[in-house]
């Protein structure tokens, strides 16, 4: 009996199931967006102090959760990689370092286009946007490891090695940027009280908060199958380049 | 235990003989720092309000510069190979060679640091501070780069790359290390941001070999 993981370490079954997931996955991010959206703009109201401008919120906080998770998701890949050597668990992780870095600038961007108006500066180095920043660091080392080695098995466990490194390191840095005093608001959503967000802001911004991880889901699988695609297509040609020697070598004997 | 000191001194005796390494290290500390001054202007007033966060940094980019000799001259000349199947733990070799660039490299530049602080104009109270912190929080400078150096042993661009990996793990020591040493001249209380910092550095010399031995068991197959 198999789990559902070690039947997914098929690449074949898990391409005949992301094929038919995908559309389906997309369909729903782009419902749910929509939906965040329309709340976003015509169902809450605008800020007292801030006005319209504090609706940057709809898409700020999300990229923000997502750019957090999108680095969970790559420390879990990397420990089933060199854990439990999942053949899937290398190519999630690669696919997911890209995105994953693409929410933490939109989250710092849309941050930054909020702290002008807000704060009266694009940017302040202030714990939460230091500590996102270097996020961003985090997510381009591990690219950049990634393309500047030639072996791909070998790229691929070295870059897990610091993903897990970058995991353990991540609420040191985050509790010594916080030891300063902080200028952004604190986490208002995730208390043990729970939210202090009335719940006309809060119900849009769960909804895009949802319609973001879906839309991830949905990328994430679309470049987990595009991963798989190219290293097919680079097998092909290996065994290509392979035959067409042995063709040249065997009329010479 | 006697072939972990064995390979320590090993290592410094070559770091002694070889020369050239650390000489470069500190000059470039020389050379930056002497920079500074000529950039932001020479403002005895704001100079002296930055040095700690100036030699820091200084610090943090020469001890960085070094990094890449770490594993590299072995691993071309195949002794890494033969320390890797002999009895030690690669941990073991990894901490043993992460703590030799410890004392060859960064321990010479925070001594070097107070002199660089006269031409920063630092006050004469903040030298112990400054010395004090620097010698707490270089550990987890050399045991955190040698994590760098081990991942970027056969990459491209190496010595480049090194810098991107580590100098985000640096941010916690270098924020406790100038806390600290705020603290000491001012009103606050000293020892927590001195406890964190001996924590980080640590936490650092745990957590350096074993990465470092992890990536250098898998380049070596």
């Amino acid at each position: 009996m198999q789990t559902f993981t070690q039947r997914l370490a098929n690449p074949t079954q898990f391409m005949g199931l992301s094929a038919r997931l995908l559309p389906w996955v997309a369909g729903l991010a782009a419902a749910i967006i929509a939906y965040g959206l329309y709340l976003a703009f015509f169902v809450a109201p605008p800020d007292y102090l801030q006005g319209e401008i504090a609706r940057i919120m709809f898409v700020h906080v999300p990229s923000a959760w997502i750019a957090m998770a999108g680095y969970a998701l790559i420390a879990v890949s990397a420990f089933g990689l060199l854990v439990f050597r999942h053949p899937l668990a290398d190519v999630a992780a690669k696919a997911a370092a890209p995105i994953g870095a693409a929410f933490t600038f939109l989250a710092l961007f849309t941050g930054s286009l909020w702290g002008k108006p807000a704060w009266g500066t694009y940017w302040v180095w202030d714990a939460r946007l230091t500590s996102v920043l270097i996020l961003f660091f985090l997510y381009l080392g591990l690219i950049a490891l990634r393309s500047s080695i030639d072996d791909e098995t070998l790229a691929s466990k070295l870059t897990a090695i610091l993903a897990l490194v970058g995991i353990v390191m991540l609420p040191i840095i985050k509790f010594s940027v916080d030891w300063g005093n902080t200028l952004h608001q604190p986490s208002s959503v995730l208390k043990l009280s729970g939210p202090t967000i009335h719940s006309s802001i809060l119900t849009p911004l769960l909804v895009m908060g949802a319609g973001f991880l879906v839309l991830f889901v949905a990328m994430h699988l679309k470049a987990m199958r595009n991963e798989i695609l190219r290293r097919r297509v680079k097998a092909l040609q290996l065994a290509e380049v392979a035959r067409a020697a042995s063709q040249v070598v065997a009329p010479a004997e | 235990m006697s072939g972990f000191f064995t390979l320590v001194g090993r290592d410094l005796r070559l770091a002694v003989r070889q020369g050239g390494a650390l000489g470069t290290a500190l000059g470039f500390y020389l050379v930056v720092v002497a920079m500074l001054p000529l950039g932001l202007g020479a403002d005895l007033k704001l100079l002296s309000r930055i040095a700690p966060g100036v030699l820091w940094i200084a610090l943090l980019l020469s001890a960085l510069l070094s990094l890449g000799r770490v594993f590299e001259s072995d691993y071309e000349d195949g002794s890494l190979d033969v320390l890797a199947t002999g009895p030690l733990p690669l941990e073991l070799v990894a901490a043993a060679k992460a703590l030799a660039h410890w004392i060859s490299t960064s321990v010479p530049l925070a001594l070097l640091a107070p002199v660089l602080g006269i031409l920063l104009n630092l006050e004469l109270v903040a030298y112990p501070a400054l010395v004090a912190t620097m010698l707490i929080g270089t550990p987890a400078v050399s045991f955190l780069g040698a994590i760098g150096a081990a991942l970027t042993l056969t990459a491209r661009r190496g010595g480049l790359l090194i810098a991107l990996l580590v100098l985000p793990l640096y941010v916690p020591t270098l924020i406790f290390g100038i806390a600290a040493i705020s603290a000491m001249l001012g009103p606050d209380d000293v020892a927590p941001p001195l406890l964190i910092l001996t924590a980080i550095s640590l936490g650092a010399i745990v957590l350096g070999p074993l990465a470092a031995a992890a990536a250098l068991r898998t380049q070596m197959q």
